[in-house]
């Protein structure tokens, strides 16, 4: 923990972090791609797929956001201990 | 569009706008501070806002006359392509999530309260800070002049003036009277009163959504007859086109121009001034990310009120300006009463983003340019006069908006700015991740995607307008039609990019950078790190988490 002073900051890429990345990613591959959703059918309640795909995907993001805020947190966290951890 | 004026509905509306307005007024004295005629004070508030606050002053700019308004509008005369908005506030969460806490820390550390002040510090240069700051106050300005386009077809609606065959005055006193209220409470109060107002605007905003968007698909049968009913209606002939008048989904064509518009809008909206100062007012780095995981709920509500656009179509609202098809589809499904409920929602809905852009926008314009260039050893309270002074020419810049571009397409006064405000993104977020960029290059950058993106949206021609008639045009080397702020932007990236290179070869002098790396992960309670003002610091904090602790009831 001590040998070396700059391990206190951790790799700069860890798994925790990719995943960050990717739940903050998915909703630019899956907005951006329009053809994947320019359809009609299947409807749900009468609504058009194009529109309630979307719809949907404003959920899906949000759940995306909270699990990468979430890691981002126990990230910090673990990062502080380990700092403080190698300057006691 | 209306025989007469709508009494009962007009009472509502003016009860809730008086309503407002008195808050608007005794706002200027919650949370008071030590020193008011301090530019952080009525321009930032005292930078002492929670999360719920913060998220309050966020969603009040995102969602304004643009989402009550615009986007249904663009829905109701073209179909599809409008929905965009929807994507577009999607993206822009990942964004805010991994840029915002970085200048966040920065602007603390260095006590930044623009993007031009952290511009400066970062590259050493007064003409970039200058054209970042140019460039905020220009966009900023369509952007108001969409929300004062959204007041006036509410009063439009309920037969206060307007109309398109009377004298000007009366065809215009709907807007003037709009611009009267705006600048006057914002004049008075600062940043405090739109926050305090967010609770009834955002209340009133729900209220109505829940109602409109349960009430009206019942009343014309469900949401099969209305998507039946716009379809058949889309596949019409537009006599002045040629072409039929939209569709209910993208065609081939179109799907360029649909990513192209969302990216493009989700890149520009937190270069906006307001979108910054809102950010900046947060008390900690962790309640931009904690925010950025309830904010999306405002989507969602953005994407029920679009659909209201099909509705209008169903229950056969018939408007030649399109930004009347929302007031006048509730005029016409609602009992006179909650008509005016959802008047002052859609009203007061447009007049707090209004406030808060004409205060960002004037801040921007004290900081960088009048205390850089004009008068170096302003006091606080004359920056604070001319702060306020500002946030008034502002408005009547977004009045000469209104009054020049056409007002059918209100949606594409939010694409103007954004296509001036999406070239400040290298500068900025550049600068937020790495110093590579030469600050000559990043002013050269930002001059050639102006030009390109205004002479590009000049010269779009609409069945209406020849010049500025839209904000889409065949992308060079591609060859699909792409939203021209993010065609600009990438030529932008391109030249700056470019003439890095040649700087660095040629050891051109880069400026002093006095932020350094650790500045930007910097947390409250870190040394340095200021959550308030120097002056009052301590009081600050204290009476800021007393009301927080209040407001959350958890925390």
């Amino acid at each position: 923990m001590s040998q070396a002073p700059d391990s206190s900051r951790g790799p700069v890429v860890t798994p925790g972090r990719v995943v960050i990345g990717v739940c903050l990613l998915a909703p630019f591959v899956a907005m951006l791609w329009v053809g994947s959703y320019a359809r009609t059918d299947p409807t749900f309640i009468g609504i058009p797929f194009f529109y309630w795909y979307q719809m949907l995907w404003v959920l899906l993001s949000t759940v995306l956001t909270v699990i990468a805020y979430k890691l981002w947190q126990r990230d910090q966290r673990a990062r502080a201990a380990a700092k403080g951890g190698a300057e006691r | 569009m209306n025989d007469g004026v709508n009494g009962v509905a007009l009472a509502v509306f003016i009860f809730f706008f008086v309503l407002v307005t008195a808050m608007g007024f005794l706002a200027a004295r919650w949370r008071k501070a030590a020193n008011e005629n301090s530019l952080d004070e009525w321009g930032l508030g005292g930078r002492s806002f929670g999360t719920w606050v913060t998220w309050f002053l966020l969603g009040g700019d995102l969602y304004t006359a643009y989402t009550f308004v615009a986007v249904p509008a663009a829905i109701y005369a073209a179909g599809a392509a409008g929905f965009f908005a929807v994507p577009y506030t999607i993206l822009v969460y990942p964004l805010i999530f991994t840029f915002l806490p970085r200048l966040w820390s920065v602007s603390h550390k260095h006590g930044y309260v623009t993007t031009s002040d952290f511009v400066r510090g970062r590259f050493g240069s007064k003409g970039l800070s200058l054209a970042v700051a140019v460039t905020g106050i220009l966009a900023t300005m369509p952007y108001i002049a969409l929300q004062l386009v959204g007041i006036q077809a509410v009063l439009d609606v309920m037969g206060v003036g307007g109309g398109e065959d009377t004298n000007w005055f009366v065809k215009d006193l709907p807007l003037l009277i709009a611009f009267g209220v705006l600048a006057a409470y914002t004049y008075s109060s600062g940043l405090r009163a739109p926050a305090l107002i967010a609770f009834v605007k955002d209340t009133l905003i729900y209220l109505v959504i829940a109602v409109a968007i349960i009430y009206i698909p019942i009343k014309l049968g469900g949401f099969d007859d209305i998507f039946a009913r716009a379809s058949e209606a889309y596949s019409e002939t537009n006599p002045a086109t040629g072409a039929p008048r939209g569709s209910l989904v993208p065609g081939e064509a179109g799907q360029w121009t649909y990513a192209t518009l969302a990216l493009g809008s989700a890149l520009a909206l937190f270069m906006y001034p307001h979108s910054i100062t809102a950010t900046l007012s947060s008390r900690s780095r962790e309640v931009i990310r904690r925010n950025t995981t309830i904010l999306p709920l405002y989507s969602l509500m953005l994407g029920l009120l679009a659909l209201l656009g099909f509705m209008a179509i169903a229950a056969g609202v018939e408007v030649s300006n399109g930004q009347l098809a929302i007031p006048q589809l509730f005029e016409n499904m609602f009992p006179a009463w909650f008509a005016g409920v959802a008047f002052a929602a859609i009203g007061i809905g447009a007049l707090v983003p209004a406030a808060i852009m004409s205060i960002a926008a004037a801040n921007l314009f004290t900081r960088n340019i009048y205390k850089d260039f004009i008068k170096p050893d302003a006091t606080p309270a004359q920056e604070t006069k001319v702060s306020k002074v500002v946030s008034l020419l502002v408005k009547v810049g977004a009045l000469a908006f209104v009054l020049t571009m056409d007002k059918t397409v209100a949606i594409n006064f939010q694409l103007l700015g954004g296509i001036w405000i999406l070239q400040t993104f290298p500068a900025l977020v550049g600068g937020l991740f790495t110093r590579w960029f030469h600050r000559w290059a990043l002013l050269a950058g930002w001059a050639v995607g102006m030009v390109y993106g205004t002479v590009a949206a000049y010269g779009v021609a609409s069945p209406t307008q020849k010049h500025f008639g839209g904000s889409s045009k065949e992308i060079p080397g591609i060859g699909e039609i792409g939203y021209i702020g993010l065609t600009a932007f990438v030529i932008n990236a391109l030249v700056t990019i470019a003439l890095t290179f040649v700087l660095r070869a040629v050891k051109a002098p880069e400026g002093i950078d006095e932020t350094r790396p650790q500045d930007y992960t910097a947390d409250a309670g870190d040394p340095g790190v200021s959550t308030e003002l120097p002056l009052d610091a301590a009081e600050a904090a204290e009476a800021a988490d007393a009301a927080d602790a209040a407001a959350d009831g958890k925390r």
